[in-house]
């Protein structure tokens, strides 16, 4: 019954129409989750491949031109004597760096020269030759709007009034801790930032280190090793998926989001057990995120948790871009689904994205932080945060409980929401393709086509916004995108002038693939309405 | 999407087909990845396309034509002479 049950969300959510699923499952979801990841119509993905053809096409002819002397060579080549030997620079990835990413190569790496708020300065960067160098031209591209900074609350400000206490405590100890966390680098900053962050989530302990990616990478090899079962979402971080490696555990991947799948390898594990002696697994432990970053989808919490309880697993749950960004006061995926945090084993998350810092933290139950604080490796090798930084931390984690004695903590939550409802609405109205789920501030906004990356973002930032896109191999190759991220600084009428370009935008470069929207054009809508009050 | 391209052209302003046939072009550069390539790639992509496409018409042109005006001289001798035609031995 309850499989039924499943099966059907899954089938109504994951699926061409973004109907609402209603309170299906039960007890488990309190709330309609409705996700899109609808697919383009058949020819986007024919000229897709046009595209890619024709790209890879000359890009053969270029190189043949540069073996033979043709042209003068730019790239990266073996000496003389290297040549006998393997060949270091034929594989795909070096081929496809070549020849397609190095033709829009200006469209990343950016250099920005204020703090990346709602809208920023960037330094204006030319190209004599097609790429493969740039030079500035000295001048500054100012108020540009920052639709691509992880900035969900808006605490990346320069604000003199809110910044007092971290000025305070710049002045006190300076910028650098110069130690470790085990020698002489625990400062009475990180006490009082890692008890805050139990209180905030409402877990028993936490443990702060000095770098989000590092958080994940250096930690859960101390949590699980050889004999070891990790079971890790197909959409997972590098982070993620690069502490699974260096763990030495096995890896299981299940498909995105997916709780048939996540099932089915539960059982096999359990009933298999190891490969070749069958014994029992020392540990399962499924690694999932709270919003993926680059389809924008939260992740099933509830059914994730009703499975690991059924099949004695343990759950990891990296919160990177879901803490301060989803929940009614700011507190992650837990709470958006209405959960306890005791349901989740391990809360990871990062501090870059909603507190304007940086660094990540890990919470949870008292034995398993204090085992992470002797065990970990960024505990015993990594330098610890830096004390200003952790100010930052905690002013914002105080502004958003609302422990500074004001509301705009939660204000700023609730603004996100709008901003997010708001922009996610008019793009589906607007006919664009976006994925994700309807609450996420990510937001991907499908192109599809090789051509059309280049082209989408050197037009937006000629229009003053600056977007960022993405492509192979971020992304699979037939969907490359562009990714929003909704800040709650932005105000209604930035997102207006974004949507606008936006709207313009997707007619001259005909974006708007969507099979499902009601095309909104004021005008015509104003006019019958003028008809009918007559 | 023949709606959405028609309301484009609404949006745009665009009243001439010239401006259309402008943003059709500029359709096939984004779909062709030519808008990324180098004027002498350009150069060298449309010149193959159109030698591509000139062939192909005169092609059409040549095969069309033959048989049309073969099938032409089948129904005039067909009209003409019932009787003696080369489906006579049909009947």
């Amino acid at each position: 019954q309850c499989r039924l049950n499943v099966l059907i969300t899954n089938f109504c959510s994951v699926s061409f129409f973004p109907q609402k699923n209603g309170i299906s499952n039960g007890t488990l979801y309190k709330k309609t989750f409705i996700e899109h990841f609808e697919q383009a119509p058949m020819y986007v993905a024919v000229f897709t491949f046009v595209g890619f053809a024709v790209g890879t096409i000359f890009g053969y002819l270029r190189d043949f031109m540069r073996a033979w002397g043709l042209e003068k060579r730019n790239i990266a080549a073996e000496r003389e004597q290297q040549k006998d030997f393997v060949p270091l620079y034929q594989d795909f990835e070096n081929f496809y760096t070549r020849n397609l990413y190095l033709r829009i190569r200006d469209n990343w790496n950016r250099p920005i020269c204020s703090v990346p708020g709602p809208q920023f300065d960037l330094m204006e960067r030319v190209t004599d030759d097609y790429n493969w160098t740039f030079r500035f031209t000295g001048r500054t591209i100012r108020n540009v709007i920052n639709m691509g900074s992880y900035n969900y609350l808006g605490f990346a400000e320069t604000d003199v009034n809110a910044l007092k206490t971290v000025t305070i405590e710049l002045k006190k100890y300076g910028t650098g801790v110069c130690s470790t966390r085990q020698e002489m680098g625990t400062l009475d900053k990180h006490v009082e930032l890692e008890k805050l962050v139990a209180k905030f989530l409402g877990v028993e302990d936490a443990m702060v280190f000095g770098m989000g990616f590092a958080t994940n990478s250096m930690n859960i090899p101390a949590l699980v090793g050889k004999g070891c079962l990790i079971l890790s979402d197909e959409l997972n971080h590098t982070s993620l998926v690069l502490g699974a490696r260096l763990s030495g555990a096995t890896i299981r991947i299940f498909k995105h989001n997916n709780m048939q799948s996540l099932e089915k390898l539960l059982r096999d594990a359990i009933i298999h057990g190891q490969p070749r002696t069958h014994r029992a697994w020392r540990k399962i432990i499924i690694l999932v995120e709270g919003i993926y970053s680059m389809e924008g989808s939260i992740v099933r919490l509830p059914e994730i948790v009703s499975l690991k309880n059924k099949y004695k697993a343990y759950l990891y749950l990296d919160e990177a871009h879901s803490i301060g960004a989803v929940g009614a006061t700011g507190r992650g995926v837990v709470e958006y689904f209405g959960m306890s945090p005791d349901d989740v084993d391990v809360l990871m998350g990062t501090f870059t994205k909603s507190f304007g810092a940086a660094g990540g933290y890990i919470a949870g139950k008292k034995g398993l932080v204090d085992f992470l604080r002797t065990h970990s490796h960024s505990a015993v090798y990594a330098t610890s945060m830096c004390p200003a930084v952790a100010e930052q931390i905690i002013r914002a984690m105080k502004c958003l409980m609302g422990l500074d004695g004001t509301t705009q903590g939660l204000q700023r939550v609730r603004q996100l929401e709008k901003n997010t409802r708001y922009f996610r609405r008019k793009l589906h109205e607007m006919g664009f393709i976006i994925y994700g789920n309807d609450d996420s501030p990510v937001v991907p906004l499908l192109l599809y086509m090789p051509g059309k990356i280049g082209a989408f973002a050197r037009r937006m930032l000629e229009k003053n916004i600056g977007v960022v896109v993405v492509g192979f191999p971020a992304t699979p190759i037939t969907e490359s995108r562009a990714r929003f991220c909704v800040s709650a600084a932005h105000t209604r009428e930035m997102l207006d002038t974004v949507l606008n370009a936006l709207d313009e935008l997707g007619d001259f470069l005909h974006l708007k693939y969507s099979r499902y929207s009601k095309s909104s054009h004021p005008e015509l809508y104003e006019e019958s309405r003028l008809e009918l009050e007559d | 999407s023949a709606g959405t391209s028609l309301a484009a052209l609404q949006r745009m302003d665009v009243r001439s087909s010239l401006s259309y046939l402008y943003w059709l072009f500029c359709q096939f550069e984004l779909i062709t990845c030519s808008y990324l390539m180098e004027p002498w790639e350009k150069l060298l992509f449309y010149s193959f396309n159109l030698a591509l496409l000139g062939l192909l018409l005169y092609t059409t042109y040549v095969c069309v034509a033959l048989q049309a005006s073969s099938a032409f001289q089948l129904l005039c001798s067909l009209l003409a002479n019932p009787q003696d035609s080369a489906l006579a031995v049909v009947k």
